[in-house]
């Protein structure tokens, strides 16, 4: 069977279900941010697959690079806030940070 | 195959129209070795900056009447983002200079170089998302200026609530912007392209598919709707808002609100209507989906429970970042109308909601520095404490009303009056309706401060004269403008003109 467009769209359909439910349903903030990692590689794949398959430019690689980047920076900056809140918290339960009345 | 020479030739041009963004990042950098070199003056950071942008905005203001794209259609330059960035610009000074005085950014922290160089960087990216055209450099845009924003919001760590704050913002924000690029790139797989007016063209020859395109444009629009704080998607303000430093929270709720509102109706704009005709805002690509139901929904939506939620508020911050909501409500009708009459008093609001929310927050700063209080049951007696701060505030929330004589009286009329030139007068009634309900939580503050404890013996709050005068003069200006519009009304009627970067 030629593997073509179709399977990485749903490969990266299937990551990025996986990524939400993880977002949605874990109580762990370092959890949450590997759904998140999910997400972002998901339409990772949809670029690449799209630039590869569609006959399209050099675009799709460009973009896919940029996230794979803003993904490490937006990682590094999400777990110094994580390790903050450990220390004021003693864990990293996101359900437990809601000292902020609603 | 490009042309070598004739792209060496745009290249050169393009750095030449990049300057204020260029002056910015030089500035970022001035302020980090002025930091290191300068150690006596804490606020040495925060001089570069202000100098910094005075200088961007005189490249700024040279760059007015010019409409080009720049780097291969990557950014462009045009009268809209020159206004846009100018609110972003005007606001982030002031900020800077709200700073000075905060005493809760001194409490906690020996050091604020990083603070500084933090609203610089978070000012570059919000001018890069005004003028940016084409996806991926919106999707960087948003993340250069988000990331500044998650660490300045946490940036007073050793408070427990700033720190919490800035994680919900974080993991709101990182799921936003995610799903945004997903979005982009199932818009890409659609249309091949990532430029904005590219993309305007795909979608003009017919061949793309509704639902797909339904899903990527509700997905992109969750990012930006993020950023403006529009309901659904607005769990973080309050929290946000009332966690972080006061100067920041201001910050947030004008300079980056009208970075998420540009590159909104850029998007739209560029992306959605006809190419023959893009004055009118006719939504003439989107097919079978009505697009403008759709945004007046959330629009609605937005006001409605910005407005009802804040009734119920006891801590000011909180209580302004819910009325900051419903504004974006307010805005988002226009967004949806989409034509030149509506883009420009979309550009009116935000000049008149930059002054008068960033007067309201200043005050906010003042009382809970002097005063220790962010509770509206506090603000008791506060005209007696301080009169003129009392006869400030009072403007300002008058103002952020509607009520004439101020300028937020004018925004609001050309908000309203441009839904209803569109023909949709059930949304402008909703949205009068609306500014009834938000008078009664604004007044409430207003009857706080001069018929609840008059006899009290609480001690009069001395404030700095510097600040005094800023506040003065913002209120002052709130009313000028209210009177005297005409030259606001002008630029923003100028500034209509959004280029699609090719």
């Amino acid at each position: 069977m030629e593997i073509g467009l179709n399977h990485y769209l749903i490969v990266s359909g299937i990551l990025f279900s996986l990524g939400m439910f993880g977002i949605l349903s874990r109580k762990h903030a370092v959890m949450v941010l590997m759904g998140l990692e999910l997400i972002l590689n998901a339409a990772n794949i949809n670029f690449v697959a799209f630039a590869r398959y569609g006959g399209m430019n050099i675009d799709g690689h460009i973009a896919a690079i940029f996230v794979i980047i803003l993904a490490a920076a937006e990682a590094a900056v999400a777990l110094a806030i994580l390790l903050n809140i450990y220390q004021h918290f003693k864990h990293v339960n996101l359900d437990e940070v809601n000292n902020l009345k609603e | 195959m490009i042309d070598i020479t004739s792209f060496t030739t745009d290249l050169l041009n393009s750095v030449k129209l990049f300057l204020p963004e260029t002056t910015l990042v030089v500035t970022f950098l001035a302020a980090i070795f002025a930091d290191l070199l300068v150690r006596r003056q804490k606020h040495i950071a925060g001089y570069v900056a202000l100098a910094g942008f005075a200088v961007t905005a005189v490249f700024l203001a040279q760059q007015t009447g010019i409409g080009t794209s720049a780097f291969s259609g990557l950014f462009v330059i045009d009268s809209f983002g020159q206004f846009i960035r100018f609110v972003i610009l005007i606001s982030s000074m002031l900020v800077v200079i709200f700073s000075f005085f905060s005493d809760e950014l001194h409490h906690s922290n020996t050091k604020l170089g990083e603070y500084y160089m933090l609203i610089i960087g978070m000012v570059f990216g919000m001018f890069l998302l005004a003028g940016s055209s084409n996806l991926i450099l919106i999707y960087l845009a948003i993340e250069t200026m988000s990331i500044s924003s998650y660490i300045l919001t946490g940036y007073t760590k050793e408070a427990k609530r700033a720190t919490e704050a800035s994680l919900k913002y974080v993991i709101f924000g990182a799921v936003s912007s995610g799903v945004m690029i997903y979005g982009i790139s199932i818009l890409f797989g659609l249309t091949g392209t990532l430029n904005l007016s590219e993309i305007n063209a795909a979608l003009a020859v017919g061949t793309v598919e509704s639902v797909p395109l339904l899903i990527a444009g509700l997905m992109i629009l969750s990012g930006f709707a993020y950023k403006i704080s529009a309901v659904p998607f607005h769990f973080w303000t309050p929290d946000v808002y009332e966690g972080a430093p006061v100067t920041i929270t201001a910050l947030l709720s004008v300079a980056s609100k009208a970075a998420g509102f540009g590159v909104l109706i850029r998007f739209f704009r560029v992306v959605f209507t006809s190419g023959n005709d893009p004055g009118t805002g006719d939504w003439a690509l989107v097919g079978s989906i009505d697009w403008h139901m759709e945004l007046a929904v959330l629009a609605v939506l937005t006001m409605s429970i910005g407005n009802l939620v804040a009734l119920w508020q006891t801590n000011i911050k909180r209580m302004l970042a819910y009325s900051s909501i419903a504004h974006a409500g307010y805005l988002l009708m226009a967004v949806a109308m989409l034509n030149d009459t509506a883009v420009s008093s979309v550009l009116i609001y935000f000049f008149v909601y930059m002054l008068m929310n960033l007067g309201a927050f200043l005050i906010v700063q003042v009382v809970a520095d002097k005063a220790g209080t962010e509770n509206i049951d506090d603000y008791s007696g506060m005209g007696y404490r301080n009169p003129l701060i009392g006869v400030a505030l009072t403007i300002l929330l008058i103002s952020l009303t509607g009520l004439p004589p101020t300028a937020g009286f004018i925004g609001k009329l050309y908000v309203f009056s441009a839904v209803v030139n569109a023909g949709w007068l059930w949304l402008a009634a909703i949205g009068v309706l609306n500014s009834v309900v938000s008078l009664y939580y604004y007044a409430k503050v207003i009857r706080n401060m001069y018929l609840r404890d008059v006899e009290s013996k609480k001690s009069k709050l001395a404030v700095s004269p510097v600040v005094l005068g800023l506040i003065l003069a913002l209120a002052a200006l709130t009313i000028v403008f209210g009177l005297y519009f005409s030259p606001m009304i002008n630029w923003a009627n100028s500034s209509v003109q959004i280029l699609s970067g090719f």
